[in-house]
């Protein structure tokens, strides 16, 4: 039941993207999202040339990357129905109140093309970057928002320790599950609302177990001299290489180009 | 020169009802003294419920005293200054595997510590790599610590304090939740940082098979420090002992029952070795007064009988 959630799917590969900084792949992603909202029509050739290269370098299957699309279907359908149908424009097809418009197919069309594309962009980033990386890349890149009082380091630490904690606390899950099933529980049968009641005595010992984990672990933190961000030093300090600079002209070149596309050329 | 020392220590707190009633005052720690020399090997028994692992966490500065003093390497862990100066010197290695070690990856886990310390990144890294050869976890320094066994991940936690080159270890009952074979892994560690580290070990347990190592064992009651002394003397005493509702190792207990029966066998035998060599001096024609024969049985083949039956690798 458990088992199919995955976070951070990393997929260890030897490639160019694999090396480059997080924090380089972060904002590329983030500069890809923007200019998929910038494209108008043409444009998303441009995109596509782009995204499919970045996945040739790679060296990540295509299957693993349209895994991804798979938790969002029903949400891309419902999008694309929905512009379907209520847009206005030159009507093409009518049938009782349900009317396709020629602007309906299009920005249906445009809608999927962009959620497919934004999931496909973000799997890149999560199957070429270990979530420890990912971690350390939003640390540092997030950094000059301590100026507001935003604890960046406190955030960071508690998202890698949630990661460390997800496998743990899914293999108590099935223990308590198994634990209540021997005793009887049953969780197969019965209609949508009692299985969620079955749950409910898995939840409740899962969630003491975690508050005693949480505690302890808070403990041995502190027994090893933890006390936030500051005076730290990092294991791993983040440092540009040169292959990293030349990422941020590609990306800068791109979304220009984005830019040009739509405001000058007006395709 | 005593690496830790406490001075009448007194630790209460105040422990609520289910039902909102008058919270009632518990002294988890009386008046304990005791002093502990650097690069020993310290035991702390104790049944569960005695005052011990608070005693531990006195030693860290997690706890601090509500009466009398504890000095850490000459440091009062009153001093909120100290804290962080306190906690490298004594390190601390808790129950639970799982929930001490707080990285993904190994040699990651190790870095916390000296990342807290604020040691600069190369430095790091030596440690690292030091700390992991002497817990002989270096091969898994890759790995997740959910994939280890429970001993490996002890030693990795083991490892992390290292790293913080501390003078002293607490280790809070490490081995109460590994199967035999991870006991055995962790303490041999331990004893072997305490022989070629020189760092001291407090260990805290209630397994008897682990404080024959020690070069002094406390027995902790209520929140007392009830005995205190070497292995043997404290073994030598298991009447006592088992009024503290603590075992004795299996050797010892047999060694003391067939010495009640009257067999001359001296006090507070810790090994199948010595026991052997105790029997032996028996059947080499050790004084055995009438009394004791008859007790035993008649003739002395009899006798011999009854000891190789006890220990079979006599024969």
């Amino acid at each position: 039941m458990f088992k199919d959630i995955t976070i951070g799917q990393y997929y260890p590969a030897d490639s160019l993207i694999h090396k480059l900084d997080p924090r380089v792949k972060f904002v590329g992603t983030l500069i890809y999202i923007i200019s998929l909202f910038v494209f108008h029509t043409w444009g998303y050739v441009l995109g596509t040339v782009f995204l499919f290269s970045v996945i040739r370098l790679s060296k990540v299957p295509l299957g693993f990357m349209l895994r991804g699309l798979k938790a969002i279907w029903i949400l891309l359908i419902f999008t694309m129905v929905l512009n379907l149908f209520l847009t206005q424009g030159t009507v093409v097809w009518q049938f009782g109140i349900l009317h396709i418009t020629r602007e309906g197919i299009g920005t249906a069309a445009k809608m999927g093309i962009r959620l497919v594309y934004l999931i496909i962009g973000c799997s890149i980033m999560t199957l070429t970057t270990t979530p420890n990386k990912l971690t350390d890349a939003m640390e540092s890149l997030f950094r000059p928002l301590r100026k507001v009082h935003v604890p960046v380091h406190e955030i960071a630490m508690m998202m890698s320790i949630a990661l460390r904690f997800i496998p743990i606390l899914m293999e108590e899950t099935d223990k308590i599950k198994k634990a209540q099933m021997a005793r009887g529980a049953d969780f197969e049968s019965g209609n949508v609302i009692q299985r969620v009641k079955a749950m409910v005595p898995i939840l409740v010992p899962l969630f003491v177990s975690a508050f005693r984990r949480a505690n302890d672990l808070a403990l041995a933190m502190e027994a090893r001299c933890y006390h936030g961000g500051d005076g730290r030093t990092q294991m791993r300090p983040l440092v540009y290489q040169s292959r990293d600079l030349a990422a941020y002209a590609v990306l800068l070149a791109y979304l220009a180009a984005a830019i040009v596309l739509r405001a000058v050329l007006h395709w | 020169m005593s690496i830790i020392k406490a001075d009448n220590l007194n630790y209460d707190y105040l422990e609520y009802g289910e039902d909102g009633e008058k919270p009632e005052i518990t002294h988890a720690v009386r008046d304990v003294n005791l002093k502990i020399k650097e690069g020993q090997f310290i035991a702390i028994l104790g049944h569960n419920g005695s005052g011990k692992s608070t005693l531990a966490k006195h030693m860290n500065a997690l706890l601090v005293p509500t009466g009398g003093t504890m000095w850490v390497d000459q440091m009062d862990t009153h001093e909120d200054d100290e804290v962080w100066d306190i906690r490298q010197r004594a390190g601390m290695v808790f129950q639970n595997p799982d929930n001490q070690i707080v990285s993904s990856v190994v040699e990651e886990d190790v870095g916390f510590g000296p990342e807290n310390l604020g040691v600069p990144t190369d430095e790091i890294w030596k440690r690292v790599d030091d700390s992991l050869r002497k817990t002989g976890m270096i091969a898994y320094r890759h790995h997740s610590p959910n994939k280890l066994s429970g001993g490996q991940k002890q030693r990795v936690a083991i490892a992390g304090v290292m790293a913080m080159k501390p003078k002293c270890i607490i280790m809070d009952e490490p081995t109460a939740m590994l199967d035999p074979n991870g006991r055995h892994e962790v303490i041999q560690a331990v004893r072997d940082l305490n022989k070629s580290e020189g760092v001291t070990v407090i260990l805290i347990t209630h397994y008897m098979e682990e404080v024959i190592y020690a070069d002094n064992v406390f027995v902790m009651d209520e929140g007392r420090l009830v005995m205190q002394g070497t292995p043997r003397e404290i073994f030598s005493h298991v009447d006592e002992l088992h009024e503290l509702r603590l075992d004795v190792p299996h050797v010892t207990q047999l060694a003391h029952a067939l010495r009640l029966k009257g067999l001359d066998i001296p006090e507070g035998i810790l090994s199948i070795d010595e026991f052997v060599d105790a029997i032996m001096k028996i059947r080499d024609g050790g004084a055995v007064s009438d009394e004791r024969k008859q007790a035993l049985g008649e003739n002395p083949e009899e006798r011999e009988n009854k000891a190789d039956r006890e220990n079979p690798s006599l024969t």
